[in-house]
C-alpha cells in the first residue's frame, strides 16, 4: 500500500467518524525517533481521539497509523504496548489498592501471559530497575505506600514511572502536568527531559508555558484537522492558530 | 526493612499461615471432637460450599467479576462424581427387575434400554474424577472467552451467568431420562465397593474434604501472592491501565473464571460422596446466589473469612429451619441487606477493623525481636479492606 517511511510513527489519512461526526478526519503527521512531539488545540479538537487511535482503544475509520513500519490499526491494544507504544491517560490512572512498588512491578514487561504472570519471580533485576524508576519519578520513599495515598502529581508521575519501566519507543501523555502545582510542573518538566533519551514522546498539552519548554515540535488541531504545523516559534505567530486557538 | 516489605512482607504471609493453621485445627480438631457424627456431616456438607466461597473470592473479591452462576460449577461438579456412582449401584446383579437391568434406575423408569454414550466413560473412576474438574472448568472456559473476549462485564455478566444456571436446571429437569430429573441421581451406595453411607465412611469423608479444602486454600493463597493475584486487583480497579500496560486482561478473567469453576466442582463432588445424591436444587439460579451471600457474609476480599462465613450462614440456616422454616428466607435476605450496607466486607472486614489490632499488639509483646516494628508499620499503611485475608 504507502511506502515505509524512516519516521517512527506515520499517521496518514487518518479518520474516525462517531455516528457521522468525523472527530478525527484525514489527519496525517509524523514523528522522528528522539522527538518531542505537541498537540495543541481548542478543546474537541480531536487530540485525545488521536492518541485514543494509535494506542487501539478507538478503532480508525480510515486511513493508516505506522509504528516502525508495522501497521497498527489491525493489531489488539496489547499487542501495540508490546511492539513498543506506552500510552499515559489524561486522570491519573493507576490501581489504588496496590503499593507503589507493586503498580510499578506490574509495569515491568515479563511475564505478561497469564501463566508467566503465575511464575513470575520478584527478583533482583525486578527490584533494581522499580528502585532506578522510582528515583527518576520522585517516588523512591513511597514505595511501600498505596498509591491511594499519593497525591494528584504524585499520582501523575506513577503513571510516567510505569510506562518508562515498560521502556516503550514511543510514549505517548494525555495532559502530563494538569492540575499541578507550579513546582510539580517545574518537576514535571525536568522529568521528561530526562526521560526522551531513546525515545519519542507525543504530547497533548494546553499549558503553553509547559509547551514551550519541552516541544520540539508542535502540531495544532482543529475540528479534527491540522491547522498548524512546525516549531513552536511558526506556530505561535501563524495568525490561524492565534484566531481560533491562542487568541483567546 | 524496606527490602524485606518488597519481597512481600513475610510477617503478613506467616499471619496468613497462622490463621490456616487455625483454622484446619478447628475444622480437623475441634469440630470432629464437639460434634456427633450426624452434625459433623452436616459440617462436612457446609464445608463442600466453602469450595464455591473460595472461588468467589478471587472471582469476586479479587478480580471484580461477579458470577451468579457458581451452582452451576458446584451441581457439574457434583453430577460427574454422581454419575460414577450410580453406575457402580447399577450393577446388573442389583438392578435384575428392571427391564434393563444394569442401567441406572431412573433410566428403566424413562423407558431408556441402552446406557447413552456419554455415561459410558463414568464406568471409570480416574475418568469420571478428572472430568469432575474438567468439565465445569471447560464450560467456564468457553462461556469466558465468549463473554471477555467481546469485553462483555459488570452486571451483565452476573446476569448471564445467572441465565446459564437457569438453563442447566431446565435442561436436567427436562432431560429426565438422561439427568434424574428433578430428583436428581440418588441412592448412591459404593465406591470402589466402599460402602460411603456408614458413619464410619462419613467420618472418613470429612476429613478428606477437610484436607482437599485447606489444599485448595493453600493454593488460593498461592495464586494471590503470584503477580497474577495482583494484576486481578489491578484490572477490578483500572482494567484499562492493565490492558495499555500489555497485558490481554480478557485471558486473565477466563482464568480467574475457570480456576473459581474449578474449585466450586471440587466442592460438588465431594457434596454428592458426603450427602449421596445431587440434585438440580444444587445448580440453580437459588442455590448461586446463596453461595455468594456466604462468600459476601464472610468476606469477599478474605479466603479464611469466606469459609467461616459459609459455616456461619449454614449453621444459621439449619438452626433456624429446624425450629422457624418459615423465618429462613427472611433471615436470610436481611443479612444480605445488612452485608451490603452495614459491613461490606463481611466479618473478615469487622475483624481486620476492630480485632486485628490487639490481636496483633498482643503477638508483638510476646516477642522481644525486631520483626514486630516492621509489621506494624506495614499494617499502619494498609488499610483493613486489603489485608483482609
Amino acid at each position: 500500500m504507502s511506502n515505509p517511511t524512516d519516521y517512527l510513527l506515520a499517521v496518514e489519512g487518518l479518520t474516525v467518524s462517531f455516528d457521522g461526526f468525523k472527530a478525527v478526519n484525514d489527519l496525517s503527521f509524523y514523528v522522528d525517533a528522539n522527538e518531542i512531539h505537541v498537540i495543541i488545540g481548542p478543546n474537541g479538537a480531536g487530540k485525545t481521539t488521536v492518541l485514543d487511535l494509535i494506542c487501539g482503544r478507538t478503532r480508525a475509520s480510515g486511513g493508516s497509523i505506522k509504528f516502525r513500519n508495522k501497521e497498527l490499526t489491525a493489531m489488539k491494544e496489547h499487542e501495540i504496548v508490546k511492539a513498543g507504544v506506552g500510552r499515559k491517560f489524561q486522570n491519573p490512572s493507576i490501581y489504588d489498592d496496590l503499593t507503589v512498588f507493586e503498580n510499578l512491578e506490574i509495569s515491568f514487561p515479563r511475564g505478561r501471559s497469564v501463566f508467566g504472570a503465575l511464575a513470575f519471580k520478584r527478583d533482583a533485576e525486578v527490584r533494581d530497575r522499580v528502585a532506578e524508576i522510582a528515583e527518576m519519578i520522585f517516588l523512591t520513599d513511597h514505595l511501600d505506600q498505596r498509591a491511594e495515598y499519593l497525591s494528584h502529581g504524585q499520582k501523575q508521575w506513577l503513571e510516567i514511572g510505569m510506562l518508562l519501566i515498560q521502556d516503550p519507543e514511543l510514549l505517548m501523555l494525555d495532559e502530563p502536568v494538569a492540575g499541578m502545582s507550579v513546582n510539580e510542573r517545574k518537576k514535571t518538566a525536568e522529568l521528561l527531559n530526562k526521560i526522551i533519551q531513546n525515545r519519542s514522546v507525543l504530547v497533548i498539552e494546553h499549558d503553553m508555558k509547559f509547551v514551550e519548554d519541552i516541544a520540539h515540535r508542535v502540531t495544532v488541531l482543529h475540528q479534527g484537522k491540522i491547522l498548524s504545523e512546525g516549531s513552536m516559534e511558526r506556530v505561535k505567530n501563524d495568525p490561524k492558530v492565534v484566531e481560533v486557538y491562542l487568541g483567546h | 526493612m524496606k527490602q524485606a516489605i518488597q519481597s512481600g512482607s513475610p510477617f503478613r504471609v506467616t499471619g496468613e499461615m497462622a490463621g490456616v493453621l487455625l483454622l484446619a485445627l478447628f475444622i480437623v480438631v475441634v469440630l470432629p471432637l464437639g460434634l456427633d457424627t450426624f452434625r459433623l456431616n452436616m459440617v462436612g456438607k457446609y464445608l463442600t460450599y466453602a469450595f464455591v466461597a473460595l472461588g468467589l473470592v478471587l472471582c469476586w473479591g479479587s478480580a471484580g467479576i461477579l458470577s451468579l452462576g457458581q451452582g452451576i460449577f458446584f451441581g457439574l461438579g457434583g453430577y460427574c462424581m454422581a454419575m460414577f456412582l450410580k453406575l457402580e449401584a447399577s450393577s446388573p446383579e442389583a438392578t435384575k427387575i428392571q427391564s434393563t437391568p444394569g442401567i441406572p434406575d431412573f433410566m428403566d423408569w424413562n423407558q431408556l434400554t441402552a446406557l447413552p454414550w456419554f455415561w459410558e466413560p463414568f464406568h471409570s473412576l480416574t475418568f469420571s474424577v478428572v472430568a469432575v474438574v474438567a468439565v465445569p472448568a471447560l464450560l467456564a472456559f468457553v462461556v469466558g472467552l465468549a463473554m471477555f473476549k467481546r469485553r462483555v462485564g459488570g452486571v451483565y455478566f452476573a446476569i448471564i451467568t445467572q441465565a446459564f444456571a437457569a438453563i442447566l436446571t431446565i435442561l436436567i429437569v427436562g432431560q429426565q431420562g438422561y439427568t434424574g430429573g428433578i430428583n436428581g441421581i440418588t441412592d448412591l451406595r459404593t465406591l470402589k465397593g466402599w460402602d460411603i453411607r456408614t458413619d464410619e465412611a462419613k467420618l472418613v469423608l470429612y476429613f478428606v474434604n477437610a484436607a482437599l479444602l485447606i489444599g485448595c486454600i493453600l493454593l488460593c493463597l498461592y495464586v494471590r501472592h503470584s503477580k497474577l493475584g495482583r494484576i486481578l486487583v489491578a484490572l477490578r480497579d483500572k482494567e484499562d491501565r492493565v490492558r495499555f500496560s500489555g497485558y490481554d486482561v480478557a485471558n486473565f478473567k477466563i482464568f480467574v473464571f475457570c480456576f473459581a469453576a474449578a474449585l466450586s466442582a471440587v466442592g460438588g463432588a465431594m457434596f454428592t460422596l458426603q450427602v449421596g445424591f445431587m440434585s438440580p436444587s444444587f445448580v440453580g439460579i437459588v442455590p448461586s446466589i446463596e453461595m455468594v451471600i456466604y462468600c459476601a457474609v464472610g468476606g469477599r476480599l478474605s479466603l479464611l473469612g469466606a469459609v467461616y462465613g459459609t459455616l456461619l450462614v449454614n449453621w444459621a440456616k439449619t438452626l433456624l429451619s429446624e425450629s422457624f422454616p418459615e423465618l429462613w428466607l427472611f433471615a436470610m435476605g436481611a443479612l444480605f441487606i445488612g452485608v451490603v450496607m452495614v459491613f461490606p466486607n463481611g466479618l473478615a472486614g469487622l475483624y481486620q477493623q476492630y480485632l486485628a489490632p490487639h490481636v496483633k499488639r498482643a503477638l508483638s509483646r510476646g516477642r522481644t525481636i525486631a520483626p514486630a516494628p516492621a509489621s506494624a508499620t506495614t499494617s499502619a499503611i494498609v488499610p483493613p479492606h486489603t489485608a483482609a485475608d
